[in-house]
């Protein structure tokens, strides 16, 4: 029998090790696994490298896991955030590495990780700075810059509903980056608000397919209240 | 006393030149309020990154949902016929010239369009680009909706970036509170001037060069 549910956030992600790399769903808050995320600051993991859109949001979540200094390097595209004070710290005090990412480049290379890409190019970023000592080329006159797959140990991400496969069903917009996650790292854990008998989810719907998923925590609703997110770009 | 577009007028102008049935990013900043200007006899349909396509206005306070929100981290509706989506999905509309339309700020634009608008690359500012350059790139035509010139009064039309760059002559047209500019292979045509202020206070203001296509020059 295939079950990939396992009973508590702790369990999900004690095997997590220093200098992992680690990608974190959600743009800003929507989506965010916070309580994978409290597991994670808790069972203790140093030097991780984190993928995320974002660089955290007020003192929760991935903020928290930066502010207890467990980060080294993030590779996101939008640190910046009228919330961020922590990262923003860590960034002027040189306690954290930063890559910066187009958005859509940080998708297709986390897309191209999880569809066995080597590389591929884009226009995105041409002639700008963070195409700097990049390949290029320049294909039917367009220019294009060459771009590799980021891959992760592990993803933790968040979903609606799931069952014991694995199979995963979103909600609105904090679809986000779960399932481009899901499918890069070698390991992928998430946290449903609800887990469904299997045959409960029908094909039709399931956006990710159990294959991309290996462990998968129940947090029921209103466990936690979750704070609106601030105006911050 | 310069006589100016409001905010409201821009927008206006700008939501003008969205056709029926155009799939639309509209950036943050300035170019939100272009929502509120899009004419109600056109089914537009707005786009936003994160994920969403039927973007619908704000929700009435108290039943905003932390999970339907825009690239602004701002909560919104999705409207009938809305459809939510992954990233890469979402940029592939833009990289992929699916989406007809972005509606961008921008720190600076020059003469043959390229733009800056993510980073002022001050020494102590975070950097932070989001969607902007995939947007640059991606939209089939590329607005850019700015104030004509900076607080100093220094133009934000220039002949070449001095801010880092979002995209390389990426730039279809300009809206400002001055004129609408159009980047064209011959050069920048003002195609409109605000009522009040003539073609050549407007290049000595823009201190590039420019091309009369407006409709003074062809009365």
């Amino acid at each position: 029998m295939i079950n990939k549910i396992v009973a508590t956030t702790a369990a999900a992600v004690a095997d997590i090790p220093d200098g992992a790399t680690v990608m974190i769903g959600g743009f800003g808050t929507a989506g965010m696994p916070s309580e994978l995320i409290d597991a994670l600051i808790e069972q203790g993991a140093k030097n991780l490298t984190i993928v995320n859109n974002n660089a955290g949001n007020g003192d929760t979540g991935l903020a928290a896991l930066l502010k207890a200094k467990r980060v080294r390097k993030i590779i996101c595209s939008f640190p910046r955030q009228t919330d961020s004070w922590h990262f923003d710290n860590l960034y002027r005090a040189g306690e954290i590495e930063l890559e910066l990412v187009p958005q859509g480049n940080l998708a297709e290379r986390i897309r191209a990780a999880g569809a066995g890409i080597g590389a591929f190019y884009t226009p995105t970023g041409f002639g700008t700075q963070l195409a700097e000592g990049k390949e290029t080329r320049r294909i039917d006159g367009r220019d294009y810059v060459l771009e590799y797959p980021i891959r992760a140990d592990f993803a933790l991400i968040k979903a609606l509903r799931a069952d014991r496969w694995g199979n995963l069903v979103y909600r609105k917009t904090a679809r986000n980056f779960g399932p481009i996650m899901a499918s890069a790292a070698k390991c992928t854990v998430v946290q449903v608000r609800e887990i469904v008998n299997l045959g409960d989810l029908d094909p039709e719907d399931v956006v990710t397919p159990g294959i991309f998923v290996q462990r998968v925590v129940e947090i029921p609703a209103a466990a936690k209240l979750v704070a609106l997110p601030g105006a911050a770009a | 006393m310069l006589k100016r577009y409001t905010r409201e007028q821009m927008a206006a102008r700008v939501a003008a030149d969205i056709p029926n049935g155009a799939y639309v990013n509209l950036g943050i900043g300035l170019p939100t309020i272009v929502a509120n200007h899009l004419p109600k006899d056109r089914e537009i349909v707005l786009h936003t990154e994160n994920g969403l396509l039927g973007m619908g206005p704000a929700p009435e306070a108290g039943s905003e949902d932390p999970d339907l929100i825009n690239a602004g981290k701002q909560p919104v509706t999705s409207l009938p016929g809305a459809s939510f989506f992954h990233h890469a999905d979402s940029f592939a509309m833009m990289r992929g010239g699916h989406l007809d339309f972005c509606v961008l700020g921008a720190f600076q634009v020059s003469v043959t369009g390229d733009l800056a608008n993510w980073h002022t690359g001050g020494p102590d500012a975070i950097p932070a680009v989001g969607g902007a350059m995939d947007l640059a790139i991606g939209a089939k035509r590329v607005y850019v909706m700015m104030e004509h010139l900076t607080k100093k009064g220094e133009s934000k039309i220039v002949a070449r970036c001095t801010y880092p760059l979002t995209g390389v002559g990426c730039v279809n047209r300009i809206f400002t509170d001055l004129a609408v500019l159009d980047v064209t292979p011959e050069g920048l045509k003002a195609i409109e001037i605000v009522p009040g202020l003539s073609f050549a206070e407007l290049k000595q203001l823009s201190g590039v060069p420019l091309i009369d296509a407006s409709a003074k020059a062809a009365a």
